[in-house]
């Protein structure tokens, strides 16, 4: 059964999704990337798309132009934890309910997540052409003065994804809870390999 | 035929197989990741082995750049020292960059520093960068093509350890490493390490551990091992495709060396994406070229 999300999101829609589930979206996304969460939180800009109940995708896309056409050729996810700085403080001002990105996040952004009732998703990264042939239009770009991987693309999406949940509006986080998995493989496999490579003797 | 025909018909072979390195990935990599594929079984890695290889159908079938971002572009040049446009080669690489950029297209990724602003044709300061070797007397030049997106490289860095430390110190920062970092950087994952006496030498050893291709091996028998022994224990993580766990984390790892200072023992990280856009072309004299790392790709 997939689950499609549609813009704008409200909190009731996203209750019941847990980490691990995967959904798609129908509606609008919006780039948003490092500069742009610098300019509304610590340079204090306002931000100047709408986000409440809305989506935004850290992301840089590439874009040809046609007069006053733009096309979307290639957009896939960028690191997500760039923007752990600023997320926090993002969800809260803007109302956004659905951040796309790739990797996981940290425990401020859970913590916005489960306060403002937000998810964070993962789209397949290094998928661009998938992600570009979801898009149906460009609508609009925003602080395009940061260039084209950093300005504000808006976008009409259609079955927009895989996304994969990474953090809930609990608060659980997919990624905080497989890196303690990995960190405790971690020491016993870097032991193991210790004893093998003891060169300098 | 006079150089500056010559240098016209070069610049265009490179922009050419710059585009091609940016929307098809070189044979050995789609060889590994079906292979890495055919192991996952959990639904969750599945269902992301399917949008990566989807994508890769879709980029070939609309001719667009398979990731979104392509990176800074890198050139890695051997060169025989009798190849008649030796001088002109830097000047005729960054011409080439200029022109794919906007016939491909690529995304504009060279930001100024200090300044910080993006010059929006991917050329600025010493950038694309552009690596020399001169490997012979011959009359070619064989180069390889790197498109260094931002993910991949975040985990990238070199230290110095102290001999002490041993190469029980070089596993454990690969390790630490990766577990923080690696899983934002695409799995599955080339590990480039290299290994030298101070990290300027260990860092550029280990991008140039990445442009080898898949399946071939550290020359010493040891660092083979050495090899294999670090591409069992980092699948045995489990990290799986972009991090939400699977039966493999890696599709390689390769160490390139240099000889060290007996009071220092440096490594450097370089990690290549699974989308790993290397390419490797021969340019002769007579401006014909041959394509090492694409099967029958013509330009």
């Amino acid at each position: 059964m997939k689950k499609t999300l549609k813009t704008p999101i409200s909190s009731e829609d996203l209750e019941g999704i847990k980490i691990g589930d995967i959904v798609y979206l129908d509606g609008h996304i919006v780039t948003c990337r490092d500069v742009a969460h610098r300019r509304l939180i610590e340079l204090g800009r306002e931000l100047p798309v709408n986000l409440v109940g809305g989506a935004i995708f850290h992301a840089g896309p590439i874009i040809t132009q046609e007069g006053d056409k733009y096309n979307m050729i290639s957009i896939g996810p960028t690191t997500s934890m760039r923007m752990e700085r600023f997320e926090q403080e993002f969800i809260a001002e803007t109302g956004v309910k659905l951040v796309v990105g790739k990797g996981g996040m940290g425990a401020k952004t859970a913590a916005a997540c489960k306060e403002h009732k937000a998810l964070h998703c993962v789209f397949p990264g290094g998928c661009a052409v998938l992600g570009a042939t979801q898009v149906e239009e460009i609508e609009g770009v925003e602080w395009a003065d940061l260039g084209m991987p950093e300005a504000l693309w808006i976008s009409r999406v259609k079955g927009f994804g895989p996304l994969i949940v990474s953090i809930d509006t609990q608060g659980n986080n997919l990624f905080e809870q497989n890196k303690t998995i990995f960190h405790e493989r971690k020491e016993k496999i870097v032991a193991e390999i210790a004893k093998n490579v003891k060169f300098i003797k | 035929m006079r150089s500056a025909e010559s240098m016209q018909i070069m610049t265009n072979t490179m922009a050419k197989f710059i585009d091609v390195v940016g929307k098809r990935l070189p044979d050995d990599i789609v060889g590994k990741l079906s292979e890495l594929r055919a192991t996952e079984d959990s639904p969750l890695a599945k269902a992301i082995y399917d949008s990566m290889f989807d994508n890769l159908a879709k980029a070939a079938e609309l001719d667009r750049p398979i990731c979104q971002d392509t990176g800074v572009i890198s050139f890695f040049v051997k060169a025989g020292a009798k190849f008649p446009l030796l001088a002109s080669l830097n000047g005729i690489l960054v011409e080439s960059v200029r022109i794919a950029t906007t016939d491909s297209p690529l995304r504009h990724n060279a930001v100024q520093i200090f300044d910080e602003v993006n010059t929006n044709d991917n050329i600025g300061e010493k950038i694309p960068y552009v690596h020399w070797e001169i490997v012979d007397d011959g009359d070619e030049v064989e180069i390889e093509i790197y498109m260094a997106g931002g993910g991949g490289s975040l985990p990238g860095r070199a230290i110095t350890l102290m001999p002490s430390a041993g190469y029980e110190g070089i596993v454990k920062y690969v390790f630490d490493t990766m577990v923080d970092w690696g899983i934002n950087a695409c799995p599955p994952l080339l590990i480039g390490i290299g290994i030298a006496g101070s990290a300027e030498i260990a860092a550029i050893l280990s991008k140039k551990a990445i442009l080898r291709p898949i399946g071939t091996a550290h020359p010493n028998p040891k660092g083979a091992e050495f090899e294999k022994l670090m591409e069992k224990g980092l699948n045995e993580l489990g990290i799986g495709p972009q991090g939400l766990t699977g039966n493999s984390t890696v599709m390689g790892v390769h160490v390139e060396s240099a000889a060290r200072h007996p009071s220092s023992l440096s490594v450097g990280l370089s990690v290549g994406c699974w989308a790993h856009r290397r390419g490797t072309i021969r340019l002769k004299k007579d401006n014909s070229y041959e394509i090492k790392s694409h099967a029958g790709v013509a330009l």
